[in-house]
């Protein structure tokens, strides 16, 4: 579905990827894990088309979307969750869910989101800023689901969670792929990315390093825990 | 008590024009991320423009009221087109230089052919005279104004935070990167928010010709203030720019009416809150921290 292929990418002088090639398939859930620094959200970012330093080219089901600006990317499908969550102050949680066009097959009602999270249902006429965390990470990934976005780009959504938090992000990354929904996920967070992904790529200094399944990560945690620092 | 109310009144219709001029610069920054220094230009033009209408052509003020702010929003559009929409890549420097560079090419092209004296503009005689308050009477010009400029800005205020166009514009103004990552094309809004704005300062030419000297200076002597006012309410942000526009207004005639022993002091009062409310709050009264993506 996603194919990246020798994608390089600057920040100025600097730079952060280096030939990065990797695909993910329809309805896989692919885990990107790397060092701070290691070019993880970057790459989220060339993808979705918010980063203009960048050489290589992105398809998304056989179509060169190299040189389309973000919001058609958008439109052809990607859904962007932003590793601040992207929650506008000036919008309510209503206006948040709503802003985007609806983009996919398969969009989720803001009945069936509200359904699926009380908590934005009873904050749903507030600014989006004044939920707290895990609702604005919820936010983040139901605004996503509204669109019906095929291909979700997602940029650390478990870090600062509670485990509960991060539990319930997973069932909602299950559901999604349950319904043939694709995600890049970067995660640092092991034990969430075996739980919810199929494969999982290391990114070191701006490299796919290796590629792994899930008992790789799984037989390796130890090893891998200490490499990312954690 | 009635000094009082009156100064007060002064103030807030002072503040009225601070207000739509500062809405403008404030819609402008937050999409585009330019700071239009030529907003002060576009007002002494819609001042100029009704004043012109009139004596050359025999346009009343009402017809102006309508006729320069959408003349000035199209001519708006085109310069962003032109020029301005080149340069948003750039380092914000470039596009003060060009808007600078702007005023002084609009300010002496009204100089060169009208002169640099103030020209009288006739209140219209629907507006003439003055509205007894029971405590003070106050010009029915100036009651018309605030009046006027407070609708406007619940109008403003309406289309921006319950119609579909204004959601996009808040979303757009707060995050203009993240915004076009949820599929909307930001690029499209630009060049009629750019032309909104400037019709604004327009129209608050028109409104201030019948009050103030119109002359070709009489915007570069009031958009130092409205920066000010921008910067207070934080940078792009639509409630604080209008709520700081009144404030100032207020803030402004109390203090030239009971400061006014100590001139200094009246003179510099809003670059004095200014410069507390930076201390304070370094994104302004109501702006937000500069965020990512």
């Amino acid at each position: 579905m996603l194919r990246i292929e020798n994608l390089s990418a600057w920040y100025g002088e600097a730079r952060v990827l280096r030939e990065v090639s990797l695909e993910v398939a329809a309805g896989e859930v692919v885990t990107l894990v790397g060092r701070n620094g290691a070019g993880k959200s970057t790459l989220l970012r060339s993808v979705m088309g918010l980063h203009p330093g960048q050489r290589g080219t992105v398809s998304l089901d056989g179509r060169d979307i190299t040189k389309l600006p973000a919001y058609k990317r958008a439109r052809a499908g990607l859904g962007w969750v932003p590793d601040d969550r992207g929650a506008y102050a000036t919008l309510t949680v209503t206006e948040n869910l709503t802003l985007p066009p609806r983009v996919g097959p398969d969009p989720w009602s803001l009945e069936r989101i509200y359904e699926a999270f009380p908590a934005l249902h009873t904050r749903r006429d507030s600014a989006a800023t004044m939920l707290s965390g895990g609702e604005q990470q919820m936010l983040a990934l139901a605004r996503v689901l509204r669109m019906g976005a095929r291909l979700l780009l997602c940029d650390e959504p478990t870090e600062g969670l509670s485990p509960l938090l991060v539990q319930q992000v997973g069932d909602l990354l299950r559901e999604a792929k349950k319904h043939g929904v694709t995600v890049l996920l970067v995660e640092q967070n092991l034990h969430f990315a075996t739980g919810v992904a199929d494969r999982h790529y290391l990114l070191a200094e701006g490299r796919i390093a290796e590629a792994m399944d899930n008992s790789e990560v799984r037989s390796r945690e130890r090893e891998l825990l200490a490499y990312l620092g954690i | 008590m009635s000094g009082f109310l009156q100064n007060t009144f002064n103030g807030l219709v002072s503040g009225a024009f601070y207000a739509l001029l500062a809405l403008g610069l404030a819609v402008i920054f937050g999409m585009l991320r330019v700071v239009n220094f030529a907003h002060g230009a576009f007002y002494m033009l819609g001042a100029f423009g009704a004043y012109v209408l009139l004596s050359e052509a025999g346009v009343p003020f009402w017809a102006a009221l309508v006729i320069m702010p959408v003349a000035l929003g199209l001519l708006g559009m085109l310069l962003e087109r032109a020029v301005i929409h080149r340069l948003t890549r750039l380092d914000p420097l470039y596009n003060f230089l060009l808007t600078f560079g702007l005023t002084l090419i609009l300010q002496d092209l009204v100089k060169s052919r009208y002169g640099i004296q103030s020209s009288p503009y006739a209140t219209p005689a629907e507006l003439s005279g003055t509205v007894d308050f029971g405590l003070f009477d106050f010009p029915t010009y100036r009651v018309f104004i605030l009046g006027f400029t407070v609708l406007l800005c619940v109008a403003v205020w309406w289309v921006l935070g319950r119609t579909r166009v204004g959601m996009v514009v808040r979303a757009a103004t707060e995050r203009p990167e993240l915004t076009r990552a949820f599929g909307i094309d930001v690029g499209k809004w630009v060049t009629p928010v750019f032309g909104f704005g400037i019709a604004l300062a327009g129209l608050a030419g028109v409104l201030a010709a019948p009050m103030r000297a119109v002359n070709p200076l009489m915007g570069a002597d009031l958009i130092i203030v409205v920066f000010a006012v921008v910067v207070i309410g934080g940078l792009g942000s639509i409630f604080g720019s209008v709520a700081a526009g009144f404030g100032i207004g207020l803030i402004q005639a109390w203090g030239e009416a009971y400061l006014s022993d100590f001139p200094i002091v009246s003179q510099t009062v809003v670059f004095v809150v200014m410069a507390a409310v930076l201390l304070w709050r370094p994104a302004g009264l109501f702006g937000r921290e500069e965020a990512p993506a």
